[in-house]
Protein backbone atom coordinates (compact mmCIF):
# COMPACT_ATOMS: atom_id res chain seq x y z
CA UNK A 1 0.00 0.00 0.00
CA UNK A 2 1.50 3.32 -1.10
CA UNK A 3 -1.43 5.64 -0.46
CA UNK A 4 0.62 8.70 0.67
CA UNK A 5 2.75 8.52 -2.48
CA UNK A 6 -0.21 8.27 -4.84
CA UNK A 7 -1.88 11.18 -3.06
CA UNK A 8 1.27 13.34 -3.20
CA UNK A 9 1.81 12.72 -6.92
CA UNK A 10 -1.81 13.09 -8.08
CA UNK A 11 -1.52 16.55 -9.69
CA UNK A 12 1.46 15.67 -11.85
CA UNK A 13 0.00 12.26 -12.69
CA UNK A 14 -3.58 13.33 -13.52
CA UNK A 15 -2.86 16.49 -15.47
CA UNK A 16 0.89 16.86 -16.15
CA UNK A 17 1.24 19.67 -13.63
CA UNK A 18 4.93 20.56 -13.45
CA UNK A 19 6.75 23.81 -12.79
CA UNK A 20 8.07 26.81 -14.67
CA UNK A 21 11.23 28.62 -13.61
CA UNK A 22 10.38 32.27 -12.78
CA UNK A 23 13.99 33.25 -13.63
CA UNK A 24 14.63 31.63 -17.02
CA UNK A 25 11.15 30.37 -18.07
CA UNK A 26 12.44 26.78 -18.28
CA UNK A 27 9.56 24.26 -18.08
CA UNK A 28 10.14 21.48 -15.55
CA UNK A 29 8.62 17.99 -15.39
CA UNK A 30 8.44 16.21 -13.05
CA UNK A 31 8.38 19.11 -10.58
CA UNK A 32 11.58 19.35 -8.51
CA UNK A 33 11.50 22.92 -7.12
CA UNK A 34 14.99 23.71 -8.42
CA UNK A 35 15.51 24.72 -12.05
CA UNK A 36 17.77 22.21 -13.83
CA UNK A 37 18.63 24.94 -16.35
CA UNK A 38 19.71 27.88 -14.16
CA UNK A 39 19.86 26.33 -10.69
CA UNK A 40 17.52 28.87 -9.08
CA UNK A 41 14.43 28.08 -7.06
CA UNK A 42 11.44 27.19 -9.27
CA UNK A 43 8.16 26.44 -7.50
CA UNK A 44 5.62 28.08 -9.83
CA UNK A 45 3.12 25.45 -10.96
CA UNK A 46 2.72 25.00 -14.70
CA UNK A 47 0.20 22.76 -16.47
CA UNK A 48 1.67 21.26 -19.62
CA UNK A 49 -0.36 21.20 -22.84
CA UNK A 50 -0.05 17.41 -23.02
CA UNK A 51 1.11 17.58 -26.63
CA UNK A 52 4.38 16.03 -27.75
CA UNK A 53 5.92 13.44 -30.01
CA UNK A 54 7.37 9.95 -29.67
CA UNK A 55 11.16 10.12 -29.28
CA UNK A 56 11.60 6.36 -28.89
CA UNK A 57 9.57 3.38 -27.74
CA UNK A 58 9.58 -0.30 -26.81
CA UNK A 59 6.95 -2.95 -26.19
CA UNK A 60 6.77 -4.71 -22.82
CA UNK A 61 5.70 -8.35 -22.88
CA UNK A 62 6.96 -9.38 -19.42
CA UNK A 63 5.41 -6.68 -17.27
CA UNK A 64 6.40 -5.85 -13.71
CA UNK A 65 4.03 -6.78 -10.89
CA UNK A 66 0.87 -4.69 -10.98
CA UNK A 67 1.05 -4.06 -14.73
CA UNK A 68 0.75 -7.67 -15.90
CA UNK A 69 -2.97 -7.44 -16.64
CA UNK A 70 -2.25 -4.74 -19.27
CA UNK A 71 0.62 -6.57 -21.06
CA UNK A 72 1.65 -6.38 -23.79
CA UNK A 73 1.87 -2.60 -23.80
CA UNK A 74 4.13 0.03 -25.36
CA UNK A 75 6.23 2.45 -23.33
CA UNK A 76 7.68 5.55 -24.96
CA UNK A 77 9.92 8.49 -24.36
CA UNK A 78 7.74 11.49 -25.15
CA UNK A 79 9.31 14.83 -26.03
CA UNK A 80 6.78 17.37 -24.77
CA UNK A 81 6.14 20.52 -26.81
CA UNK A 82 7.41 22.61 -23.90
CA UNK A 83 10.73 20.76 -23.79
CA UNK A 84 10.90 18.05 -21.11
CA UNK A 85 11.08 14.35 -21.93
CA UNK A 86 8.75 12.00 -20.04
CA UNK A 87 8.45 8.24 -19.94
CA UNK A 88 4.90 7.00 -20.31
CA UNK A 89 2.75 4.22 -21.68
CA UNK A 90 1.14 4.65 -25.08
CA UNK A 91 -2.52 3.70 -25.23
CA UNK A 92 -5.38 3.32 -27.74
CA UNK A 93 -2.91 2.16 -30.39
CA UNK A 94 -5.47 -0.07 -32.07
CA UNK A 95 -3.92 -1.85 -35.02
CA UNK A 96 -1.79 1.04 -36.26
CA UNK A 97 2.01 0.91 -35.82
CA UNK A 98 3.91 3.34 -33.55
CA UNK A 99 6.40 5.59 -35.29
CA UNK A 100 9.20 7.76 -33.99
CA UNK A 101 8.11 11.38 -34.38
CA UNK A 102 4.41 10.43 -34.12
CA UNK A 103 2.41 13.33 -32.62
CA UNK A 104 0.75 12.30 -29.36
CA UNK A 105 -1.49 13.83 -26.69
CA UNK A 106 -1.85 13.14 -22.99
CA UNK A 107 -4.85 11.26 -21.59
CA UNK A 108 -5.55 10.28 -17.99
CA UNK A 109 -5.97 6.54 -17.65
CA UNK A 110 -5.94 3.69 -15.16
CA UNK A 111 -2.35 2.68 -14.40
CA UNK A 112 -2.90 -0.20 -11.98
CA UNK A 113 -4.47 -1.22 -8.69
CA UNK A 114 -2.53 -0.42 -5.53
CA UNK A 115 -2.08 -4.01 -4.41
CA UNK A 116 -5.00 -6.16 -5.52
CA UNK A 117 -8.55 -5.39 -6.65
CA UNK A 118 -9.36 -4.17 -3.12
CA UNK A 119 -6.77 -1.36 -3.27
CA UNK A 120 -7.17 2.16 -4.62
CA UNK A 121 -7.09 2.55 -8.38
CA UNK A 122 -4.03 4.52 -9.49
CA UNK A 123 -4.72 6.95 -12.35
CA UNK A 124 -2.08 8.76 -14.36
CA UNK A 125 -0.91 10.11 -17.70
CA UNK A 126 -0.53 8.02 -20.81
CA UNK A 127 -0.21 9.23 -24.40
CA UNK A 128 -2.11 8.35 -27.53
CA UNK A 129 -1.92 9.26 -31.18
CA UNK A 130 -3.57 12.67 -31.53
CA UNK A 131 -7.28 12.41 -32.35
CA UNK B 1 -51.80 21.14 -15.32
CA UNK B 2 -50.72 24.11 -13.27
CA UNK B 3 -48.16 26.68 -14.19
CA UNK B 4 -45.81 24.97 -11.75
CA UNK B 5 -45.42 21.93 -14.00
CA UNK B 6 -42.21 23.00 -15.70
CA UNK B 7 -38.85 23.48 -14.05
CA UNK B 8 -37.78 27.00 -15.03
CA UNK B 9 -35.00 28.75 -13.14
CA UNK B 10 -35.63 32.34 -12.10
CA UNK B 11 -32.30 33.28 -13.69
CA UNK B 12 -32.02 32.02 -17.31
CA UNK B 13 -29.44 29.24 -17.78
CA UNK B 14 -27.92 27.25 -20.60
CA UNK B 15 -25.13 25.04 -21.88
CA UNK B 16 -21.85 26.98 -21.86
CA UNK B 17 -19.68 24.08 -22.97
CA UNK B 18 -20.14 20.44 -23.90
CA UNK B 19 -17.86 17.48 -24.50
CA UNK B 20 -18.27 13.87 -25.54
CA UNK B 21 -16.21 10.74 -25.23
CA UNK B 22 -16.42 7.37 -26.97
CA UNK B 23 -13.70 4.73 -26.53
CA UNK B 24 -12.13 3.46 -29.74
CA UNK B 25 -12.90 -0.27 -29.66
CA UNK B 26 -16.00 -1.72 -31.38
CA UNK B 27 -17.54 -5.17 -31.26
CA UNK B 28 -20.08 -5.84 -34.03
CA UNK B 29 -23.43 -7.29 -32.92
CA UNK B 30 -22.96 -10.10 -35.43
CA UNK B 31 -19.76 -11.12 -33.60
CA UNK B 32 -21.76 -11.48 -30.36
CA UNK B 33 -24.42 -13.40 -32.31
CA UNK B 34 -21.69 -15.68 -33.68
CA UNK B 35 -20.80 -16.72 -30.13
CA UNK B 36 -24.26 -16.85 -28.53
CA UNK B 37 -26.93 -17.11 -31.24
CA UNK B 38 -25.54 -19.42 -33.91
CA UNK B 39 -24.56 -16.51 -36.11
CA UNK B 40 -28.05 -15.03 -36.39
CA UNK B 41 -27.63 -12.03 -38.67
CA UNK B 42 -31.07 -10.38 -38.71
CA UNK B 43 -33.04 -8.50 -36.09
CA UNK B 44 -29.95 -7.38 -34.17
CA UNK B 45 -30.60 -4.21 -32.13
CA UNK B 46 -27.49 -2.29 -33.26
CA UNK B 47 -24.69 -2.64 -35.82
CA UNK B 48 -21.92 -2.46 -33.23
CA UNK B 49 -21.10 -1.07 -29.80
CA UNK B 50 -18.24 0.86 -28.23
CA UNK B 51 -16.01 -1.02 -25.78
CA UNK B 52 -13.62 0.65 -23.31
CA UNK B 53 -9.93 -0.29 -23.37
CA UNK B 54 -8.21 -2.08 -20.48
CA UNK B 55 -7.15 1.21 -18.90
CA UNK B 56 -10.51 2.98 -19.17
CA UNK B 57 -13.38 3.37 -16.73
CA UNK B 58 -16.05 5.95 -15.91
CA UNK B 59 -13.44 8.15 -14.18
CA UNK B 60 -11.02 8.32 -17.11
CA UNK B 61 -13.82 8.72 -19.65
CA UNK B 62 -15.47 11.47 -17.59
CA UNK B 63 -12.14 13.30 -17.36
CA UNK B 64 -11.81 13.38 -21.15
CA UNK B 65 -15.40 14.53 -21.70
CA UNK B 66 -14.97 17.14 -18.95
CA UNK B 67 -11.77 18.46 -20.61
CA UNK B 68 -13.64 18.77 -23.91
CA UNK B 69 -16.50 20.62 -22.19
CA UNK B 70 -14.06 23.01 -20.50
CA UNK B 71 -12.25 23.63 -23.81
CA UNK B 72 -15.56 24.77 -25.31
CA UNK B 73 -16.77 26.66 -22.23
CA UNK B 74 -13.65 28.85 -22.16
CA UNK B 75 -13.90 29.38 -18.40
CA UNK B 76 -11.33 28.79 -15.65
CA UNK B 77 -11.75 25.48 -13.78
CA UNK B 78 -11.97 27.45 -10.52
CA UNK B 79 -15.21 29.04 -11.79
CA UNK B 80 -17.00 25.68 -11.55
CA UNK B 81 -18.88 25.28 -8.28
CA UNK B 82 -20.06 21.69 -8.80
CA UNK B 83 -19.03 18.50 -10.58
CA UNK B 84 -21.73 15.87 -10.61
CA UNK B 85 -21.22 12.55 -12.38
CA UNK B 86 -24.18 10.32 -13.19
CA UNK B 87 -23.42 6.66 -13.91
CA UNK B 88 -24.37 3.12 -13.05
CA UNK B 89 -20.78 1.95 -13.44
CA UNK B 90 -18.80 4.13 -11.02
CA UNK B 91 -15.43 2.39 -10.52
CA UNK B 92 -15.79 2.41 -6.75
CA UNK B 93 -18.74 1.32 -4.61
CA UNK B 94 -17.55 3.91 -2.08
CA UNK B 95 -15.25 6.78 -3.19
CA UNK B 96 -16.53 9.46 -5.51
CA UNK B 97 -15.84 9.56 -9.23
CA UNK B 98 -16.45 13.32 -9.16
CA UNK B 99 -13.50 14.18 -6.88
CA UNK B 100 -11.02 12.51 -9.25
CA UNK B 101 -12.56 14.32 -12.24
CA UNK B 102 -12.45 17.61 -10.30
CA UNK B 103 -8.80 17.11 -9.38
CA UNK B 104 -7.83 16.17 -12.94
CA UNK B 105 -9.37 19.29 -14.49
CA UNK B 106 -8.08 21.55 -11.70
CA UNK B 107 -11.51 22.47 -10.30
CA UNK B 108 -10.93 21.48 -6.66
CA UNK B 109 -11.14 22.33 -3.74
CA UNK B 110 -13.88 25.02 -3.61
CA UNK B 111 -16.54 22.86 -5.18
CA UNK B 112 -19.52 20.57 -4.69
CA UNK B 113 -18.86 17.03 -5.87
CA UNK B 114 -21.02 13.96 -5.91
CA UNK B 115 -21.98 10.87 -7.86
CA UNK B 116 -25.51 10.29 -9.07
CA UNK B 117 -27.34 7.10 -9.90
CA UNK B 118 -30.69 6.70 -11.66
CA UNK B 119 -30.02 3.93 -14.18
CA UNK B 120 -29.71 5.67 -17.57
CA UNK B 121 -30.93 9.13 -16.54
CA UNK B 122 -28.40 9.95 -13.81
CA UNK B 123 -26.65 12.36 -16.18
CA UNK B 124 -29.74 14.39 -17.05
CA UNK B 125 -30.78 14.39 -13.38
CA UNK B 126 -27.41 16.05 -12.67
CA UNK B 127 -28.14 18.54 -15.48
CA UNK B 128 -31.47 19.50 -13.89
CA UNK B 129 -29.72 19.97 -10.55
CA UNK B 130 -27.05 22.11 -12.24
CA UNK B 131 -29.82 24.24 -13.81
CA UNK B 132 -31.20 24.84 -10.34
CA UNK B 133 -27.79 25.51 -8.84
CA UNK B 134 -26.94 28.13 -11.46
CA UNK B 135 -30.53 29.37 -11.87
CA UNK B 136 -30.81 30.19 -8.17
CA UNK B 137 -27.65 32.28 -8.30
CA UNK B 138 -25.81 30.03 -5.84
CA UNK B 139 -23.27 29.14 -8.52
CA UNK B 140 -22.06 30.73 -11.74
CA UNK B 141 -21.10 27.42 -13.39
CA UNK B 142 -21.71 23.73 -12.66
CA UNK B 143 -20.65 20.61 -14.53
CA UNK B 144 -22.98 17.65 -15.11
CA UNK B 145 -21.67 14.41 -16.60
CA UNK B 146 -23.42 11.23 -17.73
CA UNK B 147 -20.99 8.38 -18.45
CA UNK B 148 -21.12 4.61 -18.40
CA UNK B 149 -19.22 1.42 -19.11
CA UNK B 150 -22.42 -0.59 -19.14
CA UNK B 151 -22.56 -4.18 -17.98
CA UNK B 152 -24.11 -6.85 -20.20
CA UNK B 153 -24.36 -10.45 -19.02
CA UNK B 154 -22.70 -12.80 -21.52
CA UNK B 155 -25.39 -14.24 -23.78
CA UNK B 156 -28.10 -11.85 -22.53
CA UNK B 157 -30.08 -9.65 -24.93
CA UNK B 158 -28.46 -6.58 -23.35
CA UNK B 159 -24.97 -7.76 -24.27
CA UNK B 160 -25.55 -6.64 -27.87
CA UNK B 161 -26.08 -3.04 -26.77
CA UNK B 162 -24.45 -2.39 -23.33
CA UNK B 163 -21.74 0.06 -24.39
CA UNK B 164 -19.34 2.73 -23.14
CA UNK B 165 -19.37 6.49 -23.61
CA UNK B 166 -21.02 9.68 -22.48
CA UNK B 167 -20.89 13.45 -22.28
CA UNK B 168 -20.16 16.39 -20.01
CA UNK B 169 -21.90 19.77 -19.88
CA UNK B 170 -20.92 23.05 -18.28
CA UNK B 171 -24.17 24.70 -17.23
CA UNK B 172 -24.01 28.46 -16.70
CA UNK B 173 -25.81 31.76 -17.19
CA UNK B 174 -27.82 32.06 -20.42
CA UNK B 175 -25.89 35.15 -21.57
CA UNK B 176 -22.71 33.06 -21.86
CA UNK B 177 -24.40 29.95 -23.27
CA UNK B 178 -24.05 28.29 -26.66
CA UNK B 179 -27.56 26.89 -26.10
CA UNK B 180 -30.18 28.21 -23.70
CA UNK B 181 -32.23 25.68 -21.70
CA UNK B 182 -35.69 27.25 -21.49
CA UNK B 183 -37.25 24.63 -19.24
CA UNK B 184 -37.20 21.01 -18.20
CA UNK B 185 -39.84 18.58 -17.01
CA UNK B 186 -39.43 15.16 -15.38
CA UNK B 187 -41.88 12.26 -15.22
CA UNK B 188 -41.08 9.60 -12.61
CA UNK B 189 -42.81 6.48 -11.21
CA UNK B 190 -41.75 3.27 -9.45
CA UNK B 191 -41.51 0.84 -12.37
CA UNK B 192 -39.45 -2.37 -12.01
CA UNK B 193 -38.20 -2.73 -15.60
CA UNK B 194 -34.45 -3.07 -15.01
CA UNK B 195 -32.23 -3.26 -11.93
CA UNK B 196 -28.97 -4.51 -10.50
CA UNK B 197 -28.77 -5.64 -6.89
CA UNK B 198 -25.76 -4.84 -4.70
CA UNK B 199 -22.69 -7.07 -5.32
CA UNK B 200 -24.18 -8.36 -8.60
CA UNK B 201 -21.99 -7.96 -11.68
CA UNK B 202 -24.82 -7.86 -14.19
CA UNK B 203 -28.29 -6.28 -14.24
CA UNK B 204 -31.64 -8.05 -14.62
CA UNK B 205 -34.50 -6.81 -16.77
CA UNK B 206 -38.20 -7.39 -17.27
CA UNK B 207 -37.78 -8.41 -20.94
CA UNK B 208 -40.84 -7.05 -22.87
CA UNK B 209 -41.99 -5.14 -19.80
CA UNK B 210 -39.15 -2.69 -20.49
CA UNK B 211 -41.08 -1.29 -23.49
CA UNK B 212 -44.59 0.07 -23.02
CA UNK B 213 -44.96 0.71 -19.24
CA UNK B 214 -41.34 1.78 -18.81
CA UNK B 215 -39.58 3.41 -21.78
CA UNK B 216 -42.50 4.56 -23.94
CA UNK B 217 -44.80 5.69 -21.13
CA UNK B 218 -42.16 7.78 -19.37
CA UNK B 219 -40.35 9.26 -22.34
CA UNK B 220 -43.51 10.25 -24.24
CA UNK B 221 -45.14 11.62 -21.05
CA UNK B 222 -42.17 13.86 -20.25
CA UNK B 223 -41.73 15.09 -23.82
CA UNK B 224 -45.48 15.64 -24.41
CA UNK B 225 -45.97 17.55 -21.16
CA UNK B 226 -42.94 19.75 -21.80
CA UNK B 227 -44.12 20.63 -25.31
CA UNK B 228 -47.74 21.21 -24.21
CA UNK B 229 -46.74 23.50 -21.35
CA UNK B 230 -44.49 25.50 -23.67
CA UNK B 231 -47.18 25.64 -26.36
CA UNK B 232 -44.97 23.83 -28.84
CA UNK B 233 -45.31 20.84 -31.15
CA UNK B 234 -42.79 18.54 -32.84
CA UNK B 235 -42.85 20.86 -35.87
CA UNK B 236 -41.35 23.68 -33.81
CA UNK B 237 -38.16 21.69 -33.25
CA UNK B 238 -35.19 21.45 -35.57
CA UNK B 239 -33.80 18.37 -33.82
CA UNK B 240 -34.84 15.83 -31.20
CA UNK B 241 -32.88 13.25 -29.28
CA UNK B 242 -34.19 10.46 -27.07
CA UNK B 243 -32.66 7.85 -24.81
CA UNK B 244 -31.55 5.10 -27.17
CA UNK B 245 -31.31 1.60 -25.67
CA UNK B 246 -31.53 0.12 -29.18
CA UNK B 247 -32.27 1.49 -32.65
CA UNK B 248 -36.03 0.89 -32.71
CA UNK B 249 -37.15 2.43 -29.38
CA UNK B 250 -36.08 6.04 -30.06
CA UNK B 251 -37.36 5.80 -33.64
CA UNK B 252 -40.78 4.70 -32.38
CA UNK B 253 -40.87 7.26 -29.56
CA UNK B 254 -40.07 9.97 -32.11
CA UNK B 255 -42.87 8.78 -34.37
CA UNK B 256 -45.37 8.67 -31.47
CA UNK B 257 -44.49 12.29 -30.64
CA UNK B 258 -44.71 13.47 -34.25
CA UNK B 259 -41.01 13.83 -35.08
CA UNK B 260 -39.63 12.88 -38.47
CA UNK B 261 -36.67 10.54 -39.06
CA UNK B 262 -34.68 13.59 -40.28
CA UNK B 263 -35.17 15.39 -36.97
CA UNK B 264 -33.65 12.55 -34.96
CA UNK B 265 -30.98 11.44 -37.46
CA UNK B 266 -27.92 13.38 -36.18
CA UNK B 267 -28.52 12.41 -32.55
CA UNK B 268 -29.28 8.73 -33.19
CA UNK B 269 -25.86 7.25 -32.43
CA UNK B 270 -26.94 3.91 -30.96
CA UNK B 271 -26.52 1.87 -34.18
CA UNK B 272 -22.79 2.70 -34.22
CA UNK B 273 -21.82 2.99 -30.53
CA UNK B 274 -24.53 1.01 -28.70
CA UNK B 275 -26.43 2.06 -25.60
CA UNK B 276 -24.15 4.21 -23.46
CA UNK B 277 -26.71 4.21 -20.60
CA UNK B 278 -26.25 7.44 -18.60
CA UNK B 279 -24.55 8.87 -21.66
CA UNK B 280 -27.00 7.70 -24.31
CA UNK B 281 -29.35 10.64 -24.82
CA UNK B 282 -26.81 13.35 -23.97
CA UNK B 283 -24.06 12.12 -26.26
CA UNK B 284 -26.71 12.32 -28.97
CA UNK B 285 -27.20 15.95 -27.92
CA UNK B 286 -23.46 16.61 -28.34
CA UNK B 287 -23.58 15.24 -31.89
CA UNK B 288 -26.50 17.58 -32.63
CA UNK B 289 -24.74 20.60 -31.10
CA UNK B 290 -21.70 19.78 -33.28
CA UNK B 291 -23.79 20.54 -36.39
CA UNK B 292 -26.39 22.95 -34.98
CA UNK B 293 -26.94 26.51 -36.20
CA UNK B 294 -27.98 29.52 -34.13
CA UNK B 295 -31.74 29.47 -33.57
CA UNK B 296 -32.09 25.69 -33.84
CA UNK B 297 -34.53 24.28 -31.27
CA UNK B 298 -33.72 20.89 -29.71
CA UNK B 299 -35.85 18.51 -27.65
CA UNK B 300 -33.83 16.22 -25.37
CA UNK B 301 -35.61 13.42 -23.49
CA UNK B 302 -33.68 10.92 -21.40
CA UNK B 303 -34.99 7.74 -19.84
CA UNK B 304 -33.78 5.88 -16.76
CA UNK B 305 -35.13 2.53 -15.65
CA UNK B 306 -36.83 2.37 -12.34
CA UNK B 307 -38.22 4.66 -13.96
CA UNK B 308 -38.23 8.25 -15.15
CA UNK B 309 -37.59 10.65 -17.99
CA UNK B 310 -36.20 14.21 -18.07
CA UNK B 311 -37.20 16.38 -21.03
CA UNK B 312 -35.45 19.65 -21.96
CA UNK B 313 -36.29 22.48 -24.35
CA UNK B 314 -33.05 23.89 -25.75
CA UNK B 315 -32.42 26.78 -28.19
CA UNK B 316 -28.98 27.20 -29.79
CA UNK B 317 -27.35 30.65 -29.71
CA UNK B 318 -24.76 32.47 -31.86
CA UNK B 319 -21.99 31.29 -29.51
CA UNK B 320 -22.18 27.77 -31.01
CA UNK B 321 -20.33 29.06 -34.07
CA UNK B 322 -17.16 29.96 -32.18
CA UNK B 323 -17.22 27.08 -29.66
CA UNK B 324 -18.25 23.86 -31.47
CA UNK B 325 -14.81 23.56 -33.08
CA UNK B 326 -12.82 24.00 -29.86
CA UNK B 327 -12.76 20.29 -28.94
CA UNK B 328 -12.99 16.87 -30.61
CA UNK B 329 -16.40 16.40 -32.24
CA UNK B 330 -18.54 13.40 -31.36
CA UNK B 331 -18.45 12.00 -34.92
CA UNK B 332 -14.62 12.19 -34.84
CA UNK B 333 -14.63 9.91 -31.80
CA UNK B 334 -17.05 7.55 -33.57
CA UNK B 335 -14.87 7.47 -36.69
CA UNK B 336 -11.83 6.50 -34.56
CA UNK B 337 -12.60 2.81 -34.62
CA UNK B 338 -10.78 -0.48 -34.02
CA UNK B 339 -12.85 -3.65 -34.40
CA UNK B 340 -12.31 -6.39 -31.83
CA UNK B 341 -13.49 -10.00 -31.61
CA UNK B 342 -15.45 -11.57 -28.76
CA UNK B 343 -12.33 -12.98 -27.09
CA UNK B 344 -10.67 -9.55 -26.91
CA UNK B 345 -13.94 -8.05 -25.73
CA UNK B 346 -14.17 -10.67 -22.98
CA UNK B 347 -10.66 -9.73 -21.84
CA UNK B 348 -11.25 -5.94 -22.03
CA UNK B 349 -14.51 -6.21 -20.06
CA UNK B 350 -13.01 -8.46 -17.40
CA UNK B 351 -15.35 -11.32 -18.23
CA UNK B 352 -12.62 -13.92 -17.83
CA UNK B 353 -12.36 -14.75 -14.14
CA UNK B 354 -8.87 -15.80 -13.05
CA UNK B 355 -9.61 -16.48 -9.38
Amino acid sequence: MEIPRHWRLKKQRYALVGEVCPHCDYKIFPPRDVCPNCGDEAKTLYTFSGRGEVFSYTTIYEAPTGFDSMAPYTVALIKLEEGPMVTAQLTDLGDQPVEIGMPVEMVTRKMRNDGDERGVIVYGYKFRRRV
Amino acid sequence: MTNNTLLKPSRPVGIVGYGAYVPRYRIPAKEIARVWAGGKASGLPVKEKAVPGLDEDVITMSIEAARNAMARAQIAPSQLRAIWVGSESHPYAVKPTSTVVGEAIGAVPHIQAGDWEFACKAGTEAMVAAMGFVGSGMAEYAMAIGMDTAQGKPGDALEYTAAAGGAAFVIGPAENSLAVINASYSYVTDTPDFWRREYQRYPEHGVRFTGEPAYFNHITSSAKTLMQELGLTAKDYTWAVFHQPNTKFPQRAAQMLGFTPEQIAPGLLVPLIGNTYSGASIIGLTAILDIARPGDRILLASFGSGAGSDAFDIVVTEKILERAGLATRTQEYIARRTEIDYATYARFRDKITMK
